[in-house]
């Protein structure tokens, strides 16, 4: 390897100077810009025969995750090994919670191993930001609890602005288990700050209180909340939630809130079709919808993942470097 | 030969500024002590012109225009012990009230075993007595385990000196249940105190429901969980005719429903604790676990009800709500943390900011920890009078410090004010004309 390869990227990290990535809420339109920018150059690299980068040669990342998730954690793993890290998965089952093994000790135990990133997926909101607060290393938030899930939300405008060119000005439709949802609030945060709109639609039981606090318009019909929207942005429905009174059946959110063709109809006819996955083919989403090849944007949102994921580890682990040397 | 000898010869306390909120006195004077008790308090008593004349053999104390107060009387405390030592024990818990001029505390029922029991009643004032520090007396369960399906041995356990009957930390919330409860309780003339939560409602929730708990993505408890409750028990208390007490009440909607019923002339009366007069569900900030109380911090507008019905008398006490609770079960990612702040050491000056807000007087501040939590006992407490117990505390109202949990006296830390600036310390502590607690012997 040469000496060129390893040395640090000066010039497009400037604009983002954070040590951890706990959620987008907080950053900047200019920091988000900066992160899609870099994702972007990912994108084409991915795409080619020689994916194998040394940027992050030597480095150590784990992947922490208390919650089970393949297709995060692949995107994760894939991530770190293009850009030539080492990188281990840890799964942690929640009956080694149970068994009195807490994020903290966890955290500790990693921590004496001195990795560079820790990607943390959790159950309980706050998690990540608590991890941070005890470790040496750059967290990545994989998602906490109903808290952010900051990478999927930047997947997310990627695969928008990479289609429609912008953000701004975009009138974005969130549907769904809003109340329980990360990728809500991430996508909530990110989509305003870029200046697009943001549209909920869900009954009022999975609808967060005053959740127009955060900038968003609340719809509780998707003919009115689809209508003229660019994106339509569809969220996995646990089906958990019928146990606790918030939803009466499947067959019943299908119908008022599943997105088909006579609903979707009321959006604009170029309107995206997207889910974070994995999905509930007829109950959050019809399958010809999701399959539909002009509109359903869907698998791009995993490519997208891979390079969002590149470029937030190369940041970060830059900026690690960075506050190393000013150490010394 | 006890632990603190009472002193062999009466003594003078002069130069002091008295407060007294059951007479109503606020001067500078003198209060005398015999054995245990008071002998004498008043305005200019022993003044001589510029100087202080002390009765004939007795011990002279100059005060330094200090205030001189009823010690405190804090109507709702959890011990660790017994069955959590490690959170606190009752020498932690008497050392941690004397520094905060506590001189009389009441136990809630939650230890392991709830106190549903005469031995379990009488344990804990066993041990408060050897403890020698803060007398502290105990709510007996209202019902058995504390669990909400029988009735408790409420006659037995208040012949075993339990003061009132509360489940403590957790709602009596099936309504037969609790009227059971407040009828037979009304039989022996006892009060019933309810934590006003409706379970089902905040079932699963990390903090106040609102705009902050649905930014940080946690589960709320709405502010009619705690309303639907209190309306409720009105009621049942108007059925009944008992005597109903609202612990620790939070929200606006709760206080107009208990000023209500006050209006009616129902026996309902209410307390608050200081974190909802002096804190919001902000707080919570970036996750602060010791912000986690039970009732949740709530917003603004509910903080600024609590003071305004502190001010009109819709609230009648105040308590510290202090609950011991470790690192292990607050060092979690919130929605695991466990509910509660521990407040005795922080009463006293949390109090007083509502005197240096000019939202209440020194003596109706003053009333709220002492004589009204003591007549809503039913104790000879909070009063400075002449053949009353010498349980008083010295404090400097001005005094400003910082909070730190590190230095306070309870074995857990878990202080949702930690780090606050704030103004007002207890100075001595006297219980039974003992000195129990000297902020000049207390350094460490």
């Amino acid at each position: 390897m040469t000496g060129s390869a390893r040395a640090m990227p000066p010039a497009p990290f400037e604009g983002f100077a954070h040590r951890h990535l706990l959620g987008i809420e907080g950053l900047t339109a200019s920091e988000i810009a900066v992160l899609l920018d870099r994702s972007e150059s990912y994108v084409e690299l991915n795409r080619g025969a020689a994916k194998k980068q040394v940027t992050l040669d030597g480095r150590t990342i784990v992947n922490l995750f208390f919650e089970s998730s393949t297709r995060t954690r692949t995107s994760f793993e894939l991530a770190g090994k293009r850009l030539g890290a080492d990188i281990i998965n840890m799964s942690v089952s929640t009956s080694a919670i149970k068994k009195g093994e807490t994020l903290i000790d966890t955290a500790m135990t990693l921590n004496a191993m001195h990795p560079d990133v820790l990607v943390l997926r959790h159950p309980d909101s706050g998690a990540a930001r608590l991890l941070s607060d005890k470790v040496n290393c750059a967290v990545v938030n994989a998602g906490d609890g109903s808290h952010e899930h900051p990478t999927q939300a930047l997947l997310d405008a990627l695969t928008i602005r990479r289609r429609k060119g912008k953000l701004e000005g975009l009138r974005v439709a969130i549907c769904g288990d809003i109340s329980h949802s990360r990728v809500a609030r991430s996508n909530i945060h990110l989509l305003t700050t870029m200046g697009a709109s943001v549209r909920l639609i869900a009954p009022r039981t999975l609808v967060p209180s005053r959740v127009e606090t955060l900038g968003a318009e609340v719809f509780h019909d998707m003919a009115h909340g689809l209508e003229g929207c660019d994106i339509v942005m569809m969220l996995r429905l646990q089906t958990e939630r019928m146990q606790s009174a918030l939803f009466p059946s499947l067959r019943e959110y299908f119908r008022f809130y599943g997105l088909d063709y006579d609903k979707l109809a009321a959006a604009k006819p170029d309107a995206l079709i997207m889910h974070p996955g994995p999905m509930n083919r007829g109950v959050e989403i019809d399958s010809l919808v999701a399959d539909d090849f002009g509109r359903s944007v869907i698998r791009e949102q995993v490519e997208m993942g891979v390079a969002v994921r590149m470029a937030v580890l190369e940041i970060l682990t830059a900026n690690l470097a960075r506050t190393a040397q000013k150490n010394l | 030969m006890p632990k603190h000898p009472s002193p062999s010869r009466p003594t003078a306390y002069v130069n002091a500024r008295l407060l007294d909120p059951a007479s109503g006195l606020d001067a500078m004077g003198g209060l005398l002590v015999e054995g245990e008790k008071i002998a004498a308090v008043g305005k200019d008593l022993f003044r001589d012109g510029a100087r202080w004349r002390v009765p004939e053999g007795a011990a002279e104390v100059d005060c330094r225009g200090l205030c001189l107060a009823p010690g405190l009387v804090d109507m709702r405390v959890l011990s660790g012990e017994p069955g959590e030592e490690h959170k606190e024990t009752l020498d932690s818990l008497g050392r941690a009230a004397v520094a905060g001029g506590v001189t009389s505390l009441v136990c809630l029922p939650n230890t392991t075993p709830v106190i549903d029991d005469m031995s379990v009643a009488e344990f804990i004032a066993r041990r408060a007595r050897k403890v020698g520090m803060s007398k502290a007396y105990v709510y007996g369960a209202a019902t058995k385990g504390a669990k909400g399906v029988e009735l408790a041995e409420m006659g037995l356990l208040a012949e075993a000196g339990a003061l009132a009957f509360t489940d403590g930390l957790n709602a009596v919330a099936n309504a037969r249940v609790m009227k059971n409860a407040l009828a037979y309780a009304s039989s022996f003339d006892l009060l019933i105190v309810q934590h006003a939560e409706e379970p089902a409602l905040a079932q699963g929730g990390a903090m106040n429901a609102g705009s902050m708990a649905t930014r940080l993505g946690l589960s709320g408890i709405p502010a009619a969980a705690e309303a639907i409750m209190v309306e409720r028990d009105i009621r049942l208390a108007e059925m009944t005719g008992a005597r109903l007490h609202f612990a620790h009440v939070s929200t606006a909607e709760s206080l107009a429903a208990i000023r209500r019923a006050k209006d009616r002339g129902l026996k309902i009366t209410c307390d608050t604790a200081p974190p909802y007069f002096a804190l919001t569900e902000a707080d919570v900030g970036d996750y602060r676990t010791f912000a986690k109380l039970s009732p949740p911090l709530r917003s603004e507008d509910d903080r600024r009800a609590v003071v305004a019905a502190l001010k009109d008398g819709t609230i009648d006490a105040v308590a510290s709500d202090h609950i011991p609770e470790d690192e292990e079960v607050k060092r979690l990612p919130f929605p695991q943390a466990a509910f509660g702040g521990i407040g005795l050491e922080t009463l006293l000056p949390i109090t007083l900011e509502l005197v240096h807000n000019r939202e209440l007087a020194m003596l109706d501040a003053l009333r709220l920890v002492t004589v009204a939590p003591a007549k809503l006992m039913r104790l000879a407490a909070g009063e400075l009078a002449a053949g009353r117990p010498a349980d008083f505390v010295l404090f400097d109202p001005e005094r400003a410090w910082q909070v730190d949990a590190d230095n306070l006296h309870s074995k857990s830390k878990n202080s949702p004010f930690d780090g606050r600036a704030v103004q007002g310390r207890a100075v001595a502590t006297y219980v039974d004309g003992r000195a129990v607690f000297a902020e000049e012997s207390d350094r460490r």
